[in-house]
């Protein structure tokens, strides 16, 4: 346990002095860039790790939060209106979304989540007059909160990592409440947790709303760190992305969707500099990852860790079909 | 009052009437053993009274209040609890996780999303004693499929009994348990204080009859025969149904 | 002006459905929405024209070459892909997800950023005039297309064994299990079958929509309101699911072109609301 707390020290004292260690403003970049997605990955992860629900359209509303900042601020908002704004938006997209995709789950879920993101797609790419279509929406000022200029590549990043340990905290928090216990539990037994007195679409739905929040939160924050926007933000790739970053990484932790977020993020920045398939290798990445490791990166490594230092080995994962023995009749 | 009262349950899946009319009463503090053959509508009753399903028409009703138009969480918190012909718990959480998930669904700790669970230290000294109770206490930490069957089943009563329920509802216990689990589930079920009214679905007579006040035979998805033990043993219709005679 | 964007909209309704028919069998049947439907549909355009362009092969010879080519290349997934994963639906759809964007890439890079368009077929260029009414040939030819598959499918899957043990497993699959239907051969038989449709539709469609970067992507969704719209493994779903948005998607890109796309899935949300097994999609019990 302190061997854990002290690599999550060395971690968060790397990840503050991270300007002083990466060679150049753009690394820094990278660094907000890693961050906004890893908020954005644990974001759709809540749904896929913790409520068994596959959204494949939460770049609709990634993108919704962020066009709305957009749009906002080229009207002239102020920062914090703008922002208020394009959370308080999101959060009804989120709602929407949510009231529609929760009427099935598993497969009808991804369906659902895939068009309703599309819809989101086709409104920015089409509904010229407010989204500028093609030409996207550039923003112009970075917030100066406390007369500090983000601007500033470096004091962009600390701000993005302030809100992105706040978020960490956050979810932390959630995943080990009472209501994170419910979350699981209507992912496991969704049919025993009302048989129990839990109201599992209620449950389902205000996962959502958070996970909304935090895609909405991670939208916000990309816009400011790009200073544009632009359809492809909301396109199918971009909701498949932070999908990807969870379950590579380790669907249903906390530490692997951001681990999963650093890893494509930067694959796709090494890799663009020299070849332009960035989406021949996500494909396949992800048919390699589902097929060959579909429990992610970190649960696959503690758990080799594990047999290395050896601890006991875990209890096998038993599917909720398998475990139980059918009577005889 | 009744603690439970069934009128003219009824339920049709597509053109298969599989429940057409059952009435049951059932007195407080009762045990009550349902008995009929394979495909008498015995599991489908326990569905309908649980709310897993909605009646087509009739009337259910706990200790007076009316729970047919109700959803199936709205019940539980109204004091009733069963358990599963086929085992339904969660696997890769410990037993301590599972009876505390039992208790939670009751509270209102469930909606928090700000505190630890694993800092509920009341809730879980009660999901601990829940588990004492069917003498699981020194395995409470260990992940549920690490277990045998007979202690799932023990699991799944511990979870039922955790929530205090008025009325529980017991579908096939002893089923696919060895001679000496369902001794063991026998004890403990003989254990359960009057407070709690139990309804039981049970193949094994050997253990079920010693159990049961009263009897209740069902068939092609009605109740046939209704009384005591020794009633329903001397009951003609009883003999044709079992022995097809 | 009405007439002509009612026929606009029937043939792109012809085209959805050759498109979603194999989609809705493959889902009805496997429970596995392949992503890969539009990937496949595009794929079937670009191997038409590159036949018709570069071989200078006749028309429908390159559909009919495509529409196979495509079919291998569903079977090749079906076997080596998601036959692995069976059981595992979640990981069989995102392993189809991963294959539509290499498909996507690979075409890029094949094919270029610039669209590929298709001549009619020459005996079909042009029009007749009657009522006063302009009738483009290729459209027309495109609906009778659309209507015969409809009947062929329909007196597949109605009148053969094979069709009946396809019903069978959507219906209920475990059953059809039971009663020893090879349920792994059917599942690469209907899966090569709803690519093949794919990649003929495709072809297709060439003529009107032309072949371009993005259409797999564009072309997926509908797939999937269709679907929703009509219900899992129906065929009549698929038809009057296809001719509804067919009709919706051409008239909103008249009267409210930058809202085209978003009034084109009000149905599915409607349908949802209201009936969320489909519209011609049997209730669960």
């Amino acid at each position: 346990m302190t061997a854990r707390r002290a690599l999550i020290g060395l971690a968060a004292v790397l990840l503050v002095a991270l300007p002083l260690w990466v060679p150049g403003n753009y690394d820094i970049s990278v660094g907000s860039e890693i961050l906004i997605y890893a908020i954005f990955a644990l974001s759709v992860d809540l749904l896929i790790g913790f409520a068994g629900l596959v959204s494949l359209g939460h770049a609709g509303l990634f993108s919704l939060a962020g066009y709305t900042l957009a749009v906002c601020l080229g009207a002239g908002f102020g920062q914090p209106a703008a922002i208020a704004l394009a959370l308080a938006v999101a959060l009804a997209g989120t709602a929407v979304f949510a009231a529609l995709s929760l009427r099935t789950t598993g497969v009808g879920f991804i369906m659902i989540t895939l068009a309703l993101g599309q819809i989101m797609w086709g409104l920015a790419y089409r509904w010229v007059g407010l989204t500028g279509g093609d030409n996207g929406i550039s923003v112009s000022a970075r917030p100066a909160p406390f007369g500090i200029s983000l601007a500033v590549p470096s004091h962009f990043y600390e701000a993005t990592l302030i809100v992105f340990a706040g978020a960490v905290f956050a979810y932390r928090v959630f995943v080990e409440s009472p209501f994170g216990a419910s979350l699981r539990g209507t992912r496991d037994q969704p049919r025993r947790m009302t048989a129990l007195g839990y109201n599992v679409w209620m449950i389902r739905f205000s996962a959502f709303m958070v996970s909304g929040l935090l895609a909405a939160i991670a939208g916000i924050l990309f816009v400011f760190r790009a200073e544009f926007i632009s359809p492809p933000t909301a396109a199918l790739t971009a909701s498949a992305e932070p999908v990807l970053m969870a379950i590579s990484g380790g669907s249903g932790t906390i530490l692997g969707p951001i681990v999963g977020a650093a890893l494509v993020e930067l694959v796709k920045n090494v890799a663009s500099a020299y070849i332009s398939r960035w989406n021949m290798l996500l494909g396949g990445t992800f048919v390699v990852i589902v097929m060959f490791m579909p429990e992610g990166l970190v649960p696959g490594t503690m758990r080799l860790l594990r047999r290395r230092f050896g601890a006991r080995p875990p209890a096998p994962v038993v599917a909720a079909g398998t475990a139980e023995r059918k009577p005889p009749p | 009052m009744t603690a439970l009262a069934i009128r003219g349950l009824r339920k049709s899946f597509g053109g298969l009437r599989v429940t057409q009319g059952v009435d049951l009463a059932v007195a407080p503090g009762e045990r009550r053993l349902i008995i009929g053959p394979n495909g008498a509508g015995k599991t489908t009753l326990f569905n309908l009274i649980a709310g897993d399903l909605r009646a087509d028409s009739g009337s259910v009703a706990l200790f007076g209040t009316e729970i047919a138009g109700l959803p199936a969480r709205r019940r539980a918190h109204l004091g009733l609890a069963r358990t599963y012909q086929i085992i339904t718990l969660f696997p890769k959480d410990t037993l301590l996780r599972n009876v505390t998930l039992s208790l939670l669904g009751l509270s209102g700790l469930r909606w928090n999303p700000f505190v630890r669970l694993d800092r509920q230290h009341a809730l879980i000294a009660q999901a601990r004693h829940a588990l004492g109770r069917v003498g699981l206490a020194d395995m409470a930490d260990r992940p549920l499929a690490e277990t045998s069957y007979g202690e799932r089943r023990r699991v799944e009563i511990a979870m039922a009994l955790a929530q205090s329920p008025r009325v529980l509802l017991l579908d096939e216990p002893f089923a696919g348990l060895s001679i000496d689990e369902r001794r063991d589930v026998a004890a403990l079920l003989a254990e359960v204080p009057r407070e709690i009214t139990i309804v039981m679905i049970e193949h094994d007579m050997d253990v079920a009859l010693e159990f049961a006040d009263r009897i209740s035979v069902m068939h092609f998805g009605a109740v046939v025969v209704d009384g005591t033990r020794a009633e329903v043993v001397a009951d003609p219709r009883t003999r044709e149904i079992y022995l097809g005679e | 002006m009405w007439t002509i964007l009612a026929i606009n909209s029937v043939t792109f309704g012809g085209l959805l459905f050759l498109l979603s028919a194999g989609f809705s069998l493959i889902f009805g049947l496997m429970r596995v929405p392949n992503l890969t439907h539009g990937s496949m549909f595009m794929l079937g355009g670009y191997i038409g024209g590159s036949l018709i362009a570069s071989w200078h092969l006749p028309f429908w010879l390159a559909a009919l070459v495509a529409a196979a080519a495509v079919a291998a290349f569903g079977g090749v997934m079906e076997r080596f892909l998601l036959r692995r994963l069976a059981g595992s639906v979640l990981a069989q759809v995102l392993v189809t997800l991963g294959v539509a964007f290499m498909v996507s890439d690979f075409s890029l890079m094949v094919w270029g950023g610039d669209p590929l368009s298709v001549d009619a077929p020459r005996a079909l260029a042009g029009g007749t005039r009657a009522l006063g009414v302009f009738f483009p040939t290729y459209r027309i030819a495109v609906i009778l297309i659309a209507v015969a598959v409809a009947a062929i499918l329909w007196a597949m899957l109605d009148r053969t064994r094979l069709g009946a043990m396809i019903r069978a497993g959507v219906d209920d699959p475990e059953m059809a299990r039971v009663v020893g239907i090879r349920v792994s051969r059917l599942f690469t038989i209907v899966f090569c079958l709803g690519a093949g449709l794919a990649g003929f539709g495709g072809v297709m469609g060439a003529p009107i929509l032309s072949v371009y970067p993005g259409l797999d992507f564009a072309m997926l969704p509908l797939a999937l309101v269709v679907v929703i719209l009509g219900g899992a493994g129906s065929l009549p779903g698929s038809l009057v699911g296809s001719i509804v948005i067919g009709f919706i998607y051409n008239f909103g890109l008249v009267m409210v072109p930058q809202l085209a796309y978003f009034i084109l899935f009000l149905p599915m949300v409607l349908v949802l609301v209201l009936r969320p097994q489909g519209l011609f999609g049997r209730a669960a019990p």
